[in-house]
């Protein structure tokens, strides 16, 4: 288990010293944020919550994108990933990615479908 | 594993084993099999939530308005428990890392010291989940169900809180044959009661005009918008004939906090992943005393730890997801 590791995040833009202050630096990044997510989550700003893109909240969307972003470092630094052999992290990674797509994909316009059924369908639910 | 080359003999071909093509070992590789497969699993829970959250987007409860509890602190603090209970998870996620790390090093009191860390984070957020359930079952301000099951809570409209059916309800003189054991021929006991029937709340309501009636619906525009739609007093008067039973707190059948399903998802993935967390602190214990014992300095490599460690990441990722559409979203 000798493998060097890979020190450097955000594509080469900050680089370690030794993989244990590595750690520290990608827990300071998680931390801040998660911190920003429940600030936004609190305050939840007028201006992310009357917006809409592609039919969700640009509030929503921020906080999916700050999750994945949470989930690249976990996989990456944590699992490190980032020192495995670039097939592995692939059969890793592609897979549940593709498959968890096409799942939403599917059962969001299902639900939407549904959504619309209850609302406009002659179905009284609201008694 | 450095590279690819076999390690073994020159005459073996690629196909004649000896090699290893992903440069992982057969245990790591086994470890991200079920790390994958669970992980899909998740995936499942977590898109299952989203249809029916889609199917009943108007009327989903809010989430800051259902999680306010800090412990020892009384008063209205959305999502900051969550937030340390989520911060707790990855830096035990974090001394887990340093385990692997000095493990790698053989390093074997820094093992034990990080892995005892790691330990310590997991009980303290299985502890935590369990008191955000004891006070998610039950609640605190009660509501009413109306026959189409839908869930009407109350309002003061002198401050604009919520108001607790214990704050208004009557208390009416009645009596009450209680089933007993000796008198039945095939005896379930009674179950779940209510502190005040719907009769009482009802009258309590009546009599009190400041308290109003907010019902599930969300307003889709004007000022109030991503609120609660809160009816008149004409209204409220109106809509309370159509309740039938008093809810308070949750379970797996009706929950004051809105849609069924709501509470019955909370319990099913929250659940889940406890449970994850559970047993994985568990299998660090296990892992834990191994490092005392020396198992692993014996064997001459601490790969065990690096593997536990990605099971106990991995239940720190599937956190994250949960948070998110569970409390952020």
């Amino acid at each position: 288990m000798a493998h060097a590791h890979k020190l450097e995040i955000f594509r080469g833009l900050l680089k370690f010293k030794s993989n244990t202050q590595k750690i520290w630096g990608v827990l300071i990044f998680l931390s801040i944020i998660t911190a920003v997510e429940v600030v936004l989550g609190i305050v939840k700003p007028r201006a992310l919550t009357h917006s809409y893109f592609i039919g969700m909240k640009l509030l929503n969307w921020i906080f999916i994108i700050l999750t994945l972003v949470k989930a690249y470092y976990i996989a990456w630094d944590f699992m490190h990933l980032r020192d495995e052999k670039s097939s592995l992290r692939r059969a890793i990674v592609w897979t549940p990615i593709f498959l968890v797509a096409y799942l939403l994909f599917i059962l969001l316009f299902e639900a939407d479908y549904v959504y619309n059924v209850y609302k406009d369908g002659f179905i009284q639910w609201n008694f | 594993m450095d590279s690819t080359v076999t390690t073994g003999t020159a005459e073996e071909n690629v196909w004649g084993g000896g090699n290893s093509p992903l440069g992982a070992s057969y245990g790591k590789m086994m470890m991200w099999f079920f790390i994958v497969s669970d992980a899909l699993t998740f995936s499942g829970f977590l898109a299952a939530y989203g249809f029916s959250r889609f199917k009943f987007i108007e009327i989903w409860p809010i989430a800051d308005e259902v999680f306010t509890h800090v412990p020892f602190f009384h008063g209205n603090y959305p999502m900051i428990y969550v937030a340390f209970m989520t911060f707790i998870l990855i830096m035990s996620s974090v001394t887990m890392v340093l385990a692997v790390d000095a493990g790698h090093k053989m390093k074997k009191n820094a093992v034990i010291w990080y892995m005892f860390l790691t330990i310590i984070g997991g009980a303290i957020f299985v502890g935590s989940q369990a008191w955000e359930w004891g006070t998610f079952i039950k609640g605190d301000y009660g509501a009413v169900e109306t026959k189409g099951g839908r869930i009407l809570q109350f309002v003061n409209a002198e401050t604009g809180e919520r108001a607790a059916i214990r704050d208004f309800a009557k208390t009416l003189p009645s009596e009450r044959v209680e089933h007993e054991n000796k008198n039945g021929v095939w005896f379930f006991d009674e179950g779940y009661m209510p502190s005040y029937s719907f009769n009482e709340v009802m009258e309590g309501f009546k009599a009190n005009p400041s308290i109003l009636i907010r019902t599930e619906a969300i307003v889709q525009e004007g000022e109030n918008e991503g609120h609660k739609t809160l009816l008149n007093r004409e209204e409220s008067l109106k809509k309370i004939k159509d309740g039938v039973l008093v809810v308070e707190g949750a379970n797996l059948i009706r929950n004051e906090y809105g849609s069924r399903l709501f509470a019955d998802f909370f319990f099913f993935i929250t659940g889940f992943h406890g449970f994850h967390v559970f047993s994985g602190v568990v299998i660090n214990v296990i892992i834990f005393f191994n490092v005392i014992l020396g198992t692993y300095e014996r064997r001459g490599h601490y790969e065990m730890v690096e593997k536990v460690g990605l099971y106990w990441h991995f239940v720190d990722l599937v956190w994250v997801f949960v948070f998110t559409f569970f409390y952020l979203v």
